[in-house]
């Protein structure tokens, strides 16, 4: 029996040893993919000598030549290609940024809304979540953008749902402190609150490990949210100017306007979204049993410190991988703007490919933006979720 | 003794609540969520009879749009007035039945598939007869119908064939890409992981414009491939990666075990997968995959974006007419319910799906 296991070494044809077969399929793969690589990056050269395209990024350099309708910075179209396309950059994480925030606090309230035990609540929160995930983003972009344009009246007979505010097709307009030094110095109490917070719950959770007390961290970091920038703003000589918007002409002069196109790329990549955020909360935290609430509440925990110290850390972890990707489409969604007008980095970047015929940098220079835009979002997330992982032993 | 005296028949107590009871429960539990009742009745009774009146007691269904402006409810008249450019654009005018059949085919062929008994060989070759022979009534060129150039194909039907064509080729790109992501061959694996995340990374558009301006250079001189297949190309591609990922999980899924029965039956790699594997694997991820297929269903609205005329584009280019101008909520709604129509119908679908492929619960009511 011994001699079976000792069969001479020919016994397996060379092409029937797995490991040659899996390194001749490889290279067949890596073979084909190379040979159409190379068969596209001939027809490219081809292509663009006949056209006489320059490639290379040379163009960056060169004046843009365009206006950009909105900008976070000064621009005009005497600059660069290169810092038109770091405005539309600029104007794209605006718009995910302050997005992502609303969403996020939407879709936890719709989400905790379907959950209700009132039923007429649970269910309207039902009908949000269905309805809005089942339209396309771009037909809501659309309608917002159209219902700012044809119903909202012209400036001279603009809405004002509240003293100050200003709703028409030239967008919202809202009232907003005249500049002072002492917003700095809030600005700052506040960053310094965020710190102080972070802080306070550290030294909270250590001394709870060790000695089981519990610390009002909510409320104590409630109040230094609040009152570190109230007071810096009090010591900074209590400024209380309002730069109001006013009717000067045919447009509004003073206070903060958002342009049609940006309220409307944000209602709509808000609602859209919170409508799928809502049914991940929803589902985060009916992943927790309701042994687990029972089971605090027979502790003598209050309903309060139940979902801070029961649920919530159990939920979250459901909760932020869907999360995340949900961040990340809002983003990458954001792109959508180029349909309603709005100058995000597609938008600008497509005027560009237009004006340079520079149409594979321009694609390149899209992609690899938002690629680092998800690339920094996931190594974030990830990192945040390790931390609030599951630690067994 | 006696015979013993019937007890008095005592009715278990009530499961039932009454109409009251239901209200008590489910409205106004506490003081907290009565308020909530009242605010959201409240909020309710001022919108609904608003909307209704908008809608449906003011509204206009089939007039002139002269009269739309002077009337103060919803203009539905935009859209049935524009009805058949909304839905098929601008395919020519006497030969509008044709797309319509082709959709009609569509919906009989998507009906007749929904029932899972029928699902065997004979199904799979009805739709690989019936897809080339919608194809073949819309472009035309044979049995004396006259050609119709795709450039002209616009409207419900190009939507269509943008969703149905994307998914059935998105599918098994994306099964292969799944199990080129679960292979031991590194190379593979390296080039499947690299597709998958570069195009996860991406928003749509970009593939679209790629399409659009960049895919052109690609190709050979004098070699033109046109634009709605190139968007088709770019979903497909798109869609494909999403689907991978979808797939991978219920690879995960599948215990060792069975890789391991498989192999020591000597099953070879493809019989494994077809025979074992996969069955399982895309049977788990049913209701994600259909989450994929609506988004790609929804996605094909993005391609107003690179100018080509689907649903969306024909209502837009019906609402830049200066007589019909200034009616768009009324015509988006419309759209925005076939939309919902679609993908409610699509998930509902997969809900049902999903209970009867559950084992075990074929008889259990839910």
């Amino acid at each position: 029996m011994t001699q079976a296991s000792d069969a001479p070494a020919g016994a397996t044809r060379f092409w029937n040893d797995p490991a040659n077969r899996a390194l001749a399929f490889q290279a067949a793969v890596l073979a084909v993919v190379f040979a159409v690589g190379w068969y596209l990056f001939h027809n490219v050269q081809a292509n663009l000598a006949r056209q006489n395209i320059a490639t290379g990024f040379g163009f960056l350099g060169r004046e843009a030549g365009f206006e950009i309708g909105e900008s976070p910075i000064p621009y005009s179209a005497a600059d660069t290609y290169l810092k038109a396309l770091w405005v539309g950059v600029l104007n794209t994480l605006r718009v995910s940024f302050i997005g992502i925030v609303l969403t996020v606090i939407l879709g936890a309230f719709v989400g905790i809304a379907r959950l209700s035990t009132n039923w007429l609540v649970s269910k309207l929160a039902g009908a949000y979540i269905e309805v809005l995930q089942d339209v396309p983003v771009l037909l809501q972009l659309f309608f917002w953008y159209a219902l700012f344009n044809e119903i909202l009246p012209s400036p001279r007979q603009a809405l004002s749902p509240l003293p100050g505010v200003y709703l028409c097709n030239r967008g919202l307009l809202l009232p907003v402190p005249e500049g002072h030094p002492a917003y700095g110095w809030a600005a700052g109490a506040f960053v310094a609150a965020c710190v102080l917070i972070w802080a306070v719950r550290r030294w909270a959770h250590r001394r709870q490990e060790a000695t089981g007390k519990l610390f009002p961290t909510f409320r104590v970091g409630l109040a230094l949210l609040v009152g570190l920038p109230v007071l810096a703003w009090w010591l900074g000589g209590a400024p209380t100017a309002l730069s109001v918007p006013h009717l000067k002409g045919f447009n509004f002069r003073g206070g903060l306007g958002l342009s049609p196109e940006f309220a409307a790329l944000l209602l709509g990549l808000v609602l859209y979204t919170s409508a799928f955020v809502a049914e991940i909360v929803r589902a985060g935290i009916q992943s927790v049993s309701h042994g687990q609430t029972e089971a605090a509440m027979s502790l003598g925990l209050t309903p309060g410190q139940t979902l801070n110290l029961v649920i919530l850390p159990q939920a979250l972890r459901v909760i932020v991988p869907p999360l995340t990707s949900q961040m990340l489409n809002l983003t990458k969604n954001s792109s959508l703007a180029v349909a309603i007008g709005f100058p995000d980095f597609v938008s600008v970047a497509n005027t560009t490919i237009n004006q340079t015929g520079q149409a594979i940098e321009g694609v390149l220079l899209i992609m690899v933006v938002y690629l680092m835009f998800s690339l920094s979002t996931s190594a974030f997330m990830n990192w945040y979720n390790k931390r609030i992982a599951l630690v067994e032993r | 003794m006696s015979s013993t005296t019937p007890a008095e028949t005592v009715r278990p107590p009530s499961t039932r609540l009454g109409p009251w009871g239901w209200l008590k429960v489910n409205l106004f539990s506490s003081w907290f969520n009565s308020l909530l009742t009242l605010v959201t009745v409240g909020g309710l009774a001022w919108v609904v009879p608003r909307f209704v009146r908008w809608a449906f007691w003011n509204a206009l269904w089939y007039t002139p749009a002269e009269a739309c402006r002077a009337g103060g409810g919803a203009c539905w008249s935009v859209i049935t007035k524009n009805l058949r450019f909304i839905l098929f654009g601008f395919y020519p005018h006497p030969e509008q039945w044709r797309p319509a059949v082709a959709m009609g085919l569509l919906l009989a062929l998507l009906w007749y598939s929904k029932e899972r008994t029928r699902w065997s060989k004979r199904l799979v070759w009805l739709w690989l007869v019936g897809l080339p022979v919608m194809g073949l009534l819309m472009r035309g060129g044979v049995f004396g119908l006259p050609v119709v150039e795709t450039e002209k194909w616009s409207g419900l039907p190009l939507t269509l064939l943008l969703s149905v064509f994307g998914m059935v080729a998105a599918y098994p790109l994306g099964v292969i890409l799944a199990l080129g992501r679960r292979s031991r061959m590194p190379a593979v694996k390296s080039l499947c992981v690299a597709y998958i995340e570069l195009i996860r990374g991406v928003p749509l558009i970009s593939l679209l414009f790629m399409s659009s301006v960049m895919f052109p250079l690609f190709l050979p001189e004098g070699v033109t491939v046109n634009k709605i297949l190139r968007a088709l190309a770019a979903i497909i591609l798109f869609t494909a990666a999403y689907i991978a990922e979808v797939v991978r999980g219920g690879l995960q899924a599948i215990p060792r075990g069975q890789y391991e029965a498989a192999e020591s039956l000597g099953l070879n790699y493809v019989q494994t997968m077809r025979r074992i594997v996969l069955p399982q694997a895309l049977k788990i991820v049913i209701p994600p995959t259909v989450g994929v297929l609506v988004s790609a269903f929804k996605d094909t609205s993005l391609v107003v974006i690179i100018g080509l005329y689907e649903i969306l584009n024909t209502t837009k280019s019906t609402l830049s007419n200066p007589q019909w101008m200034g009616f768009s909520s009324e015509a988006y709604l419309f759209l925005a319910l076939l939309y919902f129509l679609g993908c409610f119908s699509m998930s509902s679908y997969s809900r049902r799906l999903e209970r009867e492929l559950t084992p075990g619960s074929a008889g259990r009511t839910r």
